[in-house]
């Protein structure tokens, strides 16, 4: 049952991702994107990890996917071009898969059957991020709260013209 | 008799899994519980649209002194079943330039994200269809995806007056999603968990035996729920904030290019999303399905859920029949420079009252902490100076 919903789940998001890299409509190119997306979030629900596939959802399909999608919208040119191959954008995207497979490859922990650990909660969560880890919080805090600033004063009208 | 009555529904799908269990494996056995609650949730919304889409025009033309529909069947009730045989036998037009794969998934996302969201609202006692750990995240997560699929809609159509109605959906969604979800983080913050259920838990009992223990009644919980009332009629896109639609200036907005059944489609997306907001209100600051007094509690659980759901709802055509619409760049104003800062001052309050002892001196507190932000920002905004005094210059 697992083994079948892992594949499935996997296929989906291998075709979905696919789909955005050779899709020669940009448009439908973004959307099999967001798809992707919904693929790694079913995967950590899989795992377990609620939470983190909750904000996948909310952060990669609520925002980054409707960014993604207003960029290619609003600097779309006339008369659609199909897209070319980008070789700099394929030799990091090999460099980028060979990294991360290096390093999971590398992880002792693949080879460990999985401990039986509690529930993984939202309020655990809660609590090691407020009490064991309040600098990296604080940090995201800040860089989220600076980020909304300068976006509100490249967004001002200057009086002074 | 009375726990018989509120628990029915259980005993119902208890009886209706009974065959299976023990027979089937346990994973069929989740399946088919699953699948009968998603009926049971489909089956009574979509009922409950079919009765508020006559109900609204009925309500509309009693405060704009007309009859509502009133020809097919007693008292027009049957005014959605000739709707819906009307919009499923009309012609599905889709423009020859638009975007065919796009144009035609739109409306089916923005009807499942709006579906969806229903999941994790809980009706009554035991009454939650899937009960899970971050139920409040999940409403907003998938209340997040409808962005785009609006988007799909404006973009898909290739249509100005889409594209430009997608936009100005899209952007006054995101603007009030902000303040729709911080007013929900002191509700979070004073149960500790984002479980809809444990919420409705922290508000059951009554203070002194009469009142009850509802978050609206603490000055924190009653800002926090106009708030969250303003911004849920913003994101179900309702009258005055209903600026994607206007037959003025960009007719229907994203939905100008759709006809027939997908046009009906987001209809009930837009009546679905505006329940499963008016619900999660309900949930967060009504007191869930717990009774307003000690002595009603006989009355069954998930009948107090719609009396207060249908209340909202009323409200909601209530106000489509009183309020004029506002323009794009007042609800952007509107959004930035006061809910923002308003809702902010909930979190506040809400700390305030937690740490003055949750009683009469931590309510006066937190009053004031409101209070003080309200008057300082009315203040600083300074709305009158943006509005002349009105001159009359022919009718003295």
């Amino acid at each position: 049952m697992n083994t079948a919903a892992f594949v499935v789940i996997a296929v989906f998001t291998l075709a979905a991702a696919l789909a955005a890299a050779t899709n020669p409509n940009l448009m439908h190119a973004a959307l099999s994107f967001a798809l992707a997306f919904v693929g790694v979030a079913a995967f950590y629900f899989f795992l377990g990890a609620e939470f983190v596939g909750l904000v996948q959802v909310f952060v990669y399909i609520g925002a980054v996917a409707v960014l993604v999608v207003f960029t290619i919208l609003l600097t779309r040119r006339e008369g659609e071009k199909h897209r070319g191959v980008n070789w700099s954008g394929v030799l990091i995207a090999i460099a980028v898969f060979a990294g991360l497979a290096w390093a999971i490859v590398k992880t002792p922990s693949m080879s460990i059957t999985p401990p039986q650990i509690a529930p993984l909660t939202v309020k655990r969560i809660g609590e090691a991020l407020m009490t064991d880890y309040p600098w990296p919080l604080m940090g995201a805090g800040l860089l989220l709260t600076v980020a909304l600033l300068g976006a509100l004063i490249l967004a001002m009208e200057d009086k002074r013209e | 008799m009375a726990n018989f009555v509120d628990q029915i529904f259980i005993r119902a799908k208890q009886l209706l899994l009974a065959p299976i269990i023990g027979h089937a494996p346990d994973w069929l056995v989740q399946i088919a519980s699953s699948l009968l609650n998603i009926f049971a949730l489909l089956a009574v919304f979509l009922t409950l649209f079919a009765l508020i889409s006559v109900l609204e025009r009925k309500i509309l033309g009693r405060m704009q002194n007309r009859y509502g529909p009133n020809r097919v069947g007693p008292f027009g009730l049957f005014q959605p079943i000739a709707d819906g045989i009307k919009m499923l036998i009309k012609e599905d037009v889709v423009p020859a330039r638009a975007d065919k794969v796009v144009h035609f998934l739109a409306p089916i996302l923005i009807a499942a994200t709006a579906i969806l969201a229903l999941g994790v609202i809980p009706y009554g006692r035991n009454m939650t269809p899937f009960s899970i750990d971050g139920g409040i995240l999940f409403f907003f997560a998938v209340g997040s995806t409808t962005e785009l699929a609006v988007f799909m809609a404006g973009w898909g159509s290739n249509n100005k007056f889409s594209m430009l109605g997608a936009m100005r959906a899209i952007a006054q969604m995101i603007s009030y999603e902000l303040p729709l979800i911080i007013t929900v983080l002191p509700v979070v913050m004073i149960v500790g968990a984002l479980n809809p259920d444990a919420i409705v838990t922290a508000q059951a009992g009554y203070k002194i035996d009469i009142i009850p223990r509802w978050f609206v009644l603490t000055p924190w919980g009653a800002a926090g729920f106009i708030l969250f009332f303003v911004s849920g009629l913003v994101e179900s896109n309702r009258t005055p904030f209903d600026v994607p639609e206007g037959e003025s200036e960009i007719v229907a907005g994203h939905m100008t290019e759709y006809s027939g059944f997908k046009y009906a489609t987001f209809f009930m997306a837009e009546y679905i999303g505006m329940f499963a907001i008016s619900g999660l209100g309900v949930t967060l600051f009504l007191g869930g399905w717990h009774a307003p007094m000690r002595f009603l509690e006989f009355v069954p659980s998930y009948m107090w859920f719609f009396a207060k759901l249908s209340i909202l709802l009323f409200v909601y055509i209530w106000l489509r029949g009183t309020l004029p619409r506002t323009r794009v760049d007042q609800i952007m104003n509107f959004a930035w420079k006061f809910m923002l800062p308003m809702s902010f001052t909930c979190l506040i309050a809400a700390a305030v009252w937690h740490y003055t002892g949750r009683g009469l001196r931590g309510w006066l507190w937190s009053f004031v902490v409101l209070a003080a932000v309200y008057t300082a920002l009315s203040i600083l905004l300074d709305t009158r100076r943006k509005f002349a005094t009105r001159v009359y210059r022919f009718a003295e």
